[in-house]
């Protein structure tokens, strides 16, 4: 009769693992579909666009023209530079503005960390006109130092609220104990903390290299001839008098590429890291 | 020689104090602004931009003609009584309700899915962050690549099973779904990550103890997981529900709003009116009320966040 039992629930545990795995691997085709065929497309050539499904000659014309265009490669470049120089002020910045909100009581402080954190949700269309405006007569439309400005608005306020979360799950024992040794904050800071939260700092860097990657209404409007971002180049290989979706798609496959690197070589730290301070004591 | 160390004892013991206390003043309230002031300057910039949009939404500025002056709430008025605002209204909520709770709910599931640990989940707990990954406006393109009603791959598909010529975003019933399915593409794997942390830092014991008491999986999941999650499905809710309710790349990529105006929110309004008609001053007012219902429902979710956190 237990035996039974058992064997019943062992079946219905199995059953579910099953069926759970069977959702997974539909959810798979949906994410991942998309990406497969963005890479098939990638390898056809123009006349096999639209001629052939999955069987035709792949051919690494496009990524040829891509490369040797000059465009393309420099694009690459600059948006390497914008993204990862914006997120490595942001994080420079944002955590120790993290650790000062998660750490510190001071008047006003749910106030700042809101206004900080409404920046992050703020229209683009609303703020690029003026933006524009104001760029045009500073010098810094079409510039390193302007997108790289308007990218921390995105980039912050993400590493801020991420990091915070990380802060506060870290006992406060740890740091008085550090104060009675004699350190002072940015000892403890540096020598004690930041250990202890880089999972959510690296965690928070990639998500906000993504962000700050696919960015696409600013750099659009507020650059493109000295600065140029890989999302809007890679819209101009349409715009072309004959339209080249074998080039968008290999743009769009060679654009995926860092943040993907990104993510596989944090793999370690990435979940753990955004708990954003909800682990139970 | 003993009352001099005496004196000089209570000197520095005075000394130290009056250090203290200014320390403490210092420490709790100069010193944690200076920590965070590179922070709040490298943002709070954007306030110019934002005050002079609010500024130009009262006057008649154009790209068109160099002149321009203040026309008092002409422009609000005319847009407050139009049609297409308060239908862009409609859209806007339309469509951030249904891409959120898409996402929420598929995030939660893949979530809950990928919380055993397996050799098999790893893997996908990576690989299926790649979709993020792709630039929105590429994303829409490839959609459209794939939808295609004479040559997308999708269409292929369904004419096995008689299906043909589905207009997806090009007809009015089905634009709407059509956003909302590449919206969830990109940004379920966004709620997946965000959730997928919030389960692995759940503690174990309350689990055990609950299976020990022979309680059934939906049992915990309702009176253990639901509960404690609750801070992280804020902070995934606020993201998720900010971002669709000003999407404009994904709408504007696909679509251009259309078909006629079932797609119409207000960013897309805003940039019509904007660089399409060149009248940034009436473009204006359908962008600050975006941010105007943005800035309220964030701020009552961040609030409700921060009690849900301190209640656990």
């Amino acid at each position: 009769m237990e035996n039974n039992k058992n064997k019943k629930k062992r079946r219905s545990i199995f059953g579910g693992v099953i069926a759970q795995t069977i959702v997974l691997l539909f959810y798979m085709l949906f994410a991942l579909f998309p990406l497969f065929w963005m890479v098939v497309l990638s390898l056809k050539s123009d006349k096999q666009m639209f001629t052939t499904t999955f069987l035709f000659n792949p051919t690494l014309e496009n990524y040829r023209v891509l490369l040797t265009s000059g465009g393309y490669l420099t694009a690459f470049w600059q948006s390497l530079i914008v993204s990862s120089l914006s997120v490595l002020i942001a994080i420079i910045a944002g955590t120790f503005g993290a650790y000062a909100l998660a750490r510190f009581k001071f008047k006003g402080k749910e106030m700042w960390a809101f206004t900080i954190l409404s920046f992050e949700f703020a229209p683009a269309i609303l703020v690029v006109l003026p933006l524009f405006l104001i760029y045009q007569s500073t010098g810094l439309y079409d510039s390193y130092v302007g997108l790289m400005l308007v990218y921390q608005v995105i980039v912050l306020p993400l590493i801020v609220w991420v990091v915070r979360g990380y802060f506060e799950d870290i006992p406060v024992e740890l740091e008085e104990a550090a104060q009675l040794d004699g350190y002072n904050w940015l000892q403890i800071f540096l020598r004690r903390l930041l250990p202890l939260v880089l999972p959510g700092v690296v965690s928070a860097a990639l998500l906000s290299f993504i962000f700050a990657w696919n960015e696409f209404t600013f750099p659009l409007m507020l650059a493109g001839f000295n600065v140029h971002t890989v999302t809007v180049v890679s819209l101009n290989y349409l715009a072309s008098a004959t339209v080249h979706y074998g080039q968008v798609a290999a743009a769009a496959t060679i654009s995926a590429i860092p943040s993907i690197i990104l993510a596989i070589s944090i793999q370690r730290y990435l979940v753990r890291g955004l708990s954003f301070g909800s682990i139970k004591e | 020689m003993v009352e001099k160390e005496k004196i000089d004892k209570s000197f520095t013991l005075s000394k130290e104090y009056t250090k203290n206390i200014k320390s403490k003043k210092f420490r709790s309230s100069i010193l944690p602004l200076l920590i965070l002031a590179p922070s709040i300057v490298l943002v709070i910039w954007i306030f110019v931009p934002f005050i002079m949009a609010i500024i130009l939404s009262f006057t008649n500025y154009s790209f068109n003609f160099p002149i321009w002056g203040y026309v008092g709430g002409e422009n609000w008025i005319k847009v407050l009584s139009n049609y297409d605002f308060w239908h862009g209204v409609l859209v806007t909520f339309e469509f951030g309700a249904s891409a959120t709770a898409v996402e929420m709910f598929a995030g939660l599931g893949i979530a809950l899915l990928l919380n055993r640990s397996s050799p098999f989940t790893k893997i996908l707990r990576v690989v299926l962050l790649f979709p993020l990954m792709i630039a929105p406006v590429i994303a829409s393109l490839i959609w459209e690549l794939l939808l295609n009603s004479s040559v997308g791959i999708v269409q292929k598909f369904l004419n096995i099973f008689g299906l043909y010529n589905v207009p997806w975003a090009s007809s009015p019933k089905m634009a709407l779904l059509t956003v909302v399915m590449i919206d969830a593409w990109i940004y379920i794997p966004f709620a997946t990550l965000l959730l997928l942390a919030g389960l692995q830092s759940l503690p174990k014991s309350p689990y055990e103890a609950a299976k020990l008491d022979g309680a059934s999986s939906w049992f915990s999941f309702k009176n253990l997981t639901l509960p404690m999650l609750k801070p992280i499905i804020y902070v995934t809710l606020i993201f998720e529900l900010m971002f669709s309710l000003r999407e404009f790349t994904i709408p504007f990529a696909t679509t251009g709003g259309g078909p006629g105006d079932t797609l119409m929110n207000l960013s897309l309004l805003g940039y019509e009116h904007g660089f399409t008609f060149y009248n940034l001053g009436l473009s204006l007012p359908y962008v600050l009320v975006l941010w105007i219902i943005i800035y309220v429902i964030s701020y009552y979710l961040v609030s409700k966040w921060q009690k849900s956190k301190v209640s656990r």
